[in-house]
């Protein structure tokens, strides 16, 4: 029972989260119910058991949110409302199509799932960890790999960009330092 | 799955833990501020009552009494609810520390822990790492550049000393092979030899360093820094609100005590003759205390020095502890 309770509550705040995010003016509601939106879903991973991914989802979310934070402080006044101009009606049809047909599908969902299958059932006394580190490095190891490099080459390339003028603000004082001390 | 006995008992246990919590950290202001006073040869706090004592009730009839001032310009709703962000993230990475051995009441095995979670240090981390949106959205709110200065510099912080403190974790946890604190406290049983802090004492370092980053602490306190951003994010707050920011992160500066002293320190292990519970008491004393003799002894660091030490020293410093690590375990 304590399960049910628990997950509509989770469903409702989940719901009512990312509503804001969609129909708020400000930045700092929408990003903040996102932020909250993105914990509230954790707590469907850590009620079917699934501790890891709930962290998971906690750690890796909130530093991306906290970097979407970090553009909206370079970007905006974020305690004013931004007045969007969208006026092209043909992406708002669309947009209302496609969120109609996946209405649809998520509430034909249950009607699949009897026939859904594990492909890698739980075992007893193996830990989360341990099972997804063994899909990992087994039969997914291709993937996990090439996502690897991916970030590492987006990683490099971060540095390059910003590697130009890296050391020069500490250079920057010392000079000035010492012009200070020449000019007494 | 759930008992509704079992329910029962970890309402108790989690209302048991924040209200000890939260006294611990309000006597933990008065201690900070005798410790602080004796290192710097003055009295501290001492009219009232006995040596000061009742300085902490005095504080807190002020700060509950106190007008609640929000700002005309503030957006309102994020404003009110950050500080207990701040608090409530504090409380909550508690749920899956263990804090004793377990022991029998009245027949009954009783076990210091809210939740046994098997991945409880990352969650801890995790969630600990969420209570730094506490200042963030106060800064962001406030609209006072002080304040926003102080949300920026909690962003730049945060983004440096997460990679440190995950990564610094890792060594002791490929030598464990388990995420639970309890598997990492019952790896260290054969007395003060098996501590591993004599296993990883790179590791041991860059947490710790990582930890006061975490609790904006002394050497990294740029996010309130008074001297350069006047009070930070909490420039703006008055009252029971200012006080929950610092009821936060002195819980937080408790649970970082507790997870330092269970990865490297033996945990609640007995050692000799001390029974395991006094003996965790002792360590998360001793951290405690080093948290203000570090404030006491060390000036502040400016942000761009915090980052530099966080992504040029201290990053590659912790890879190449795992790779070591790594060598030595195969």
């Amino acid at each position: 029972m304590y399960e049910v309770i628990a997950f509509y509550l989770f469903a409702a705040l989940t719901i009512a989260m990312f509503t804001i995010v969609v129909m708020s003016k400000n930045a700092l509601y929408a990003m903040s119910a996102l932020a909250g939106g993105m914990i509230f879903i954790s707590g469907f991973f850590f009620l079917l058991d699934a501790e890891f991914l709930g962290v998971v989802q906690i750690v890796v979310y909130s530093g991306a949110i906290m970097a979407l934070y970090a553009f909206g402080m370079m970007f905006f006044d974020t305690t004013r409302d931004v007045s969007e101009k969208m006026r092209s009606k043909k992406i708002a049809y669309t947009l209302f199509v496609l969120s109609a047909a996946l209405i649809v599908i998520i509430l034909c969902a249950p009607l699949a799932s009897s026939s859904v299958q594990a492909n890698f059932p739980t075992v007893e006394h193996v830990g989360n960890v341990q099972m997804i580190g063994l899909v990992l490095f087994t039969k997914y190891l291709i993937p996990f790999e090439l996502a690897a490099i991916m970030l590492l080459v987006a990683m490099i390339a971060g540095i390059v960009l910003a590697s130009k003028k890296m050391d020069e603000h500490l250079n920057i004082e010392d000079e000035e330092l010492g012009n200070v001390k020449e000019s007494r | 799955m759930f008992d509704t006995a079992v329910v029962i008992e970890t309402v108790v246990k989690a209302v048991i833990v924040v209200a000890v919590i939260a006294a611990l950290a309000g006597f933990a202001t008065f201690i900070e501020r005798k410790v602080l006073a004796f290192m710097q040869r003055r009295l501290g706090p001492m009219h009232v009552g006995p040596y000061g004592l009742l300085q902490l009730a005095a504080d807190g009839i002020k700060l509950f009494t106190k007008e609640d001032i929000i700002p005309q310009n503030a957006v309102k709703p994020i404003f009110m609810i950050a500080p207990v962000i701040a608090a409530t993230t504090a409380f909550v990475a508690m749920a899956a520390v263990p804090y004793f051995p377990e022991f029998t009441l009245f027949g009954y095995t009783i076990h210091p822990i809210i939740s046994d979670i098997n991945v409880a240090l990352l969650y801890v981390m995790g969630v600990a790492s969420v209570g730094i949106y506490g200042p963030l959205l106060a800064g962001m709110s406030s609209a006072n550049k002080w304040s926003l200065l102080g949300a920026a510099r909690a962003v730049v912080q945060m983004l440096s000393f997460e990679v440190v403190s995950g990564l610094s974790v890792l060594a002791p946890i490929m030598m464990i092979g388990s995420l639970s604190l309890i598997d990492i406290n019952d790896a260290q049983t054969g007395g003060i030899g098996d501590w591993l802090i004599w296993k990883q004492p790179l590791a041991f370092v860059l947490f710790a360093i990582a930890g006061f980053m975490e609790t904006n602490r002394a050497p990294f306190d740029t996010v309130e820094f008074e001297a350069e951003i006047v009070a930070g994010y909490a420039t703006e707050y008055s009252g029971m609100r200012w006080g929950l920011f610092f009821i936060g992160e002195y819980a937080n500066m408790i649970t970082i005590s507790v997870l330092v002293s269970i990865l490297f320190m033996g945990g609640y292990n007995a050692f000799w003759f001390i029974p395991g519970g006094l003996m965790m008491l002792l360590k998360v004393s001793f951290w405690i205390f080093l948290f203000l003799w570090v404030r006491a002894a060390w000036p502040h660091v400016r942000p761009d020095q915090l980052m530099w030490v966080c992504w040029k020293v201290l990053m590659p410093l912790s890879v190449v502890n795992i790779l070591i690590t790594g060598f030595a375990l195969l």
